[in-house]
């Protein structure tokens, strides 16, 4: 057992710390720090930088432009990254259909789209969720019927994030509706949103930002050639994809650095010196030291093939300790958190007029990506034996 | 970075698994918990032979990595031997401030034919610091010590006490005091440990070393029990979640077992969540101090995210398990018993988190 990083990490952290506080805009890396909603610009400048110098995609097959890196190297790359506030390359690229096309599709298929998922010059979005398919995605109902060298899509996806911005779309579709187990008739089907037929529906939240929509698809034609892998077999892939998506979704070094956050504007205000306040925030601290060592645990953990049961833990309670520091920033607030883009005249600062909407648009967390129940489900069945 | 166990250390904790889950099983840990002494000497031999007691303080023996493996069995079978208390913290407080000849009774220490105990605690200390009360008198070359310390663990059947004292010219010393030489009350603790008050009245003592402030040498002491509680109470949340996982598959209410209702996994989940996160610290601890760094921060750290998981574990252990859960006879309870008296010792959570507050404004972000 050692806690250090090995000199040969050490020296790989220096030059990412470096790499990202000089090769990454100072003001990009400034709105990231103090932003509550995903700028578009700054996540396509960014990931073409990273892309430029081979580190957008470093969890990918190497042929497609990986990094043969340990799980350890790949904590370091995304924990660096959040630190130096630089904007992660977009998840649904990289995350998401990035890794499930170099793992399923065709060669044509991957030689088509991987090049431009990594830069960035196709924005994708996911159409998974459907209004009576939530937790229960398997019991979607978009459908994609072939017909000569098309497949029909009819149906509605929802909670479609950034889609606004987005030029493709991924989708679970149901090719076979006569399957016997709803597991078994979905498909993986790659649609360009510009496509006839499809309407997009922004969904405004309760803070009022505007980050999901509805995407409705009415008798659009799409290309046969634009399946992943086999007909049928697109359960398979969502689970592969599910299991990617948890990558950094414990987002260790953001709520770090939003913890710093309250306590450097908690110190100006003087409500560090209330012990009440002072116990909450250490507590808080002290949860993401826990969380952070449980990732490292779960990184160097890994590296058998066989991922750490742990590894569950970090979606659920990274979720938990994202909401709490947004709560605490709202407290820090105190009545400045009332007013809300109030103009220029008004003295509440700008930070606190965004606290409270922030914390309730992070209700959000233990939601996505597998709500919450959704873990503690798996944990109890995986891990339990419940 | 690497949280692999070597193989030696895989083998010292079969090993020990072994000989403690051969020993005791509840019924057999009761019968020994309820003899005078408390614990077993054969065992206390057994442990010795493997070489469990001179961890820490006899080089050959290993290191802290080693002690968290062995503590984390003994929590696990919630065995009575005090291993901690008895024979390693005050063993190494001899070994790093001790002469020579001192040390020379560590042998005897590891071989488990002398107990040892230290004599740290006083009445109205929380949070154990290195100031205290109990005062050290020198008379030419001869030292006597006068004060009451209490709790003092394993206190009762200690050969040598090392006692801490406030010496005339200030600091903290260090002293060894044969126990016949004080006046001891011994007791059982709530979770069926042994424990002692210890008065000295001018009672004959020898300085551990030389004389002079022993501060350093009782913080990182300190530090080494936090480690080794978090340890002991890592093996004891394991099994309490264990049992009662099993107890969910097994139980039968409404015509189906337990594990049928979410309302129950779903909080069994979040044990395994508190569980991971306790884990994860009391490695943070034991690693640490392996790498030579004797942070009291971080022992307050770690205790303070065991003592949550160990409330939250201990808890719902209790409940989920219903009735049972709370009855002498079925082994949960024991398990949240000596959890709790893990958070009693050496400061409570919120004493950790005091330790922490202070400590906020100097730096920005958290880290490691």
């Amino acid at each position: 057992m050692q806690l250090a990083l090995t000199p040969e990490e050490a020296a790989f952290r220096d030059e990412l710390r470096t790499f990202y506080r000089t090769q990454i805009p100072a003001e990009i890396r400034d709105r990231t720090r103090i932003a509550s909603e995903a700028n578009r610009d700054d996540i396509v400048t960014t990931q073409k930088i990273l892309n430029d110098h081979g580190l957008a995609v470093p969890n990918w097959p190497v042929e497609w432009g990986g990094k043969d890196w340990t799980p350890t190297q790949q904590q370091i790359w995304l924990d660096e990254m959040q630190l130096a506030s630089v904007p992660e390359p977009l998840t649904f690229n990289t995350n998401m259909v990035g890794p499930v096309i170099a793992e399923f599709g065709s060669q044509a298929i991957k030689e088509r789209f991987l090049g431009p998922t990594a830069a960035l010059d196709i924005w994708w979005c996911q159409g998974f969720s459907e209004p009576e398919a939530g937790s229960d995605l398997a019991s979607l109902r978009v459908t994609a019927l072939r017909d000569g060298d098309t497949y029909l899509v009819n149906g509605q996806k929802t909670w479609t994030t950034l889609g606004q911005y987005a030029d493709w779309i991924f989708c679970l579709v149901r090719t076979d509706p006569n399957a016997p187990k709803k597991q078994a008739g979905i498909s993986f089907l790659l649609i360009d949103m510009n496509t006839p037929g499809i309407t997009l529906r922004p969904i405004k939240l309760v803070d009022g930002s505007y980050e999901v929509n509805e995407v409705f698809f009415e008798d659009v034609r799409v290309p046969a050639d634009q399946l992943v892998g086999e007909e049928n077999q697109g359960w398979t892939y969502a689970k592969f994809l599910l299991g990617n998506e948890r990558n950094g979704i414990a987002q260790v070094g953001r709520t770090k650095l939003r913890l710093a956050e309250v306590k450097e504007l908690a110190t100006a205000s003087g409500l560090l010196d209330d012990p009440l306040f002072a116990a909450r925030l250490a507590e808080a601290e002290n949860d993401i030291v826990a969380l952070e060592l449980t990732q490292m645990r779960v990184a160097s953990g890994s590296q058998g093939g066989k991922p750490n049961p742990a590894s569950s833990v970090l979606k659920l309670r990274g979720s938990q300790l994202q909401q709490l520091a947004t709560e605490l920033l709202a407290e820090v607030a105190g009545p400045d958190a009332l007013p809300f883009d109030a103009g220029d005249g008004i003295a509440s600062p700008q930070w606190a007029q965004h606290s409270a909407p922030r914390y309730l648009n992070y209700r959000k967390t233990s939601i996505y990506g597998g709500s919450n129940e959704v873990q503690r489900t798996i944990i109890a069945s995986t891990i339990l034996g419940l | 970075m690497d949280f692999q166990l070597s193989e030696e250390q895989v083998l010292l904790r079969d090993t020990t698994r072994d000989l403690l889950s051969r020993t005791y099983d509840p019924e057999s840990r009761l019968r020994v918990v309820n003899t005078d002494l408390g614990w077993s000497r054969d065992v206390w031999s057994q442990l010795a032979e493997i070489g469990i007691l001179g961890l820490g303080f006899d080089e050959d023996a290993g290191g802290q990595i080693e002690i968290q493996v062995v503590l984390t069995e003994i929590g696990r079978r919630l065995a009575p031997e005090p291993v901690v208390h008895a024979a390693l913290v005050p063993g190494a407080l001899i070994a790093e401030v001790g002469t020579a000849g001192q040390c020379a009774m560590l042998d005897e220490v590891a071989a488990g034919q002398r107990l040892l105990a230290f004599a740290h605690s006083e009445p109205g200390m929380r949070l154990p610091t290195p100031e205290v009360a109990t005062k050290a008198a020198r008379e030419g070359d001869s030292w006597t010590l006068s004060g009451r310390k209490n709790p003092v663990l394993a206190g009762d059947c200690a050969d040598t006490l090392v006692v801490s004292a406030a010496l005339p010219d200030g600091g903290t010393g260090l002293f060894l005091v044969d126990a016949a030489a004080a006046r001891r009350q011994p007791y059982r603790t709530f979770d069926g440990q042994r424990g002692a008050q210890i008065d000295f009245e001018n009672a004959a003592a020898e300085p551990l070393g030389e004389p002079v402030d022993a501060s350093t040498a009782i913080g990182a002491a300190l530090v080494r029990v936090s480690a080794a509680l978090c340890a002991e109470a890592l093996g004891a949340m394991e099994e309490a979640l264990r049992l009662t996982a099993e107890y969910l598959t097994q139980r039968k209410q409404f015509g189906v077992t337990l594990s049928k209702f979410q309302t129950l996994t779903q909080r069994a989940a979040d044990m395994y969540v508190s569980l991971e996160l306790a884990r994860s610290m009391a490695l943070y601890a034991a690693m640490s101090i392996a790498d030579g760094n004797l942070d009291p921060t971080i022992a307050a750290r770690a205790k303070l995210q065991i003592g949550r998981s160990g409330r939250h574990i201990s808890q719902e252990a209790i409940q989920l398990h219903g009735g049972i859960g709370v009855t002498d006879e079925y082994p949960v309870g024991h398990y949240a018993a000596r959890l709790t008296a893990i958070e009693h010792t050496l400061g409570s959570s919120q004493d950790q988190l005091h330790v922490l507050i202070d400590q906020l404004g100097d730096y920005e972000v958290v880290s490691i």
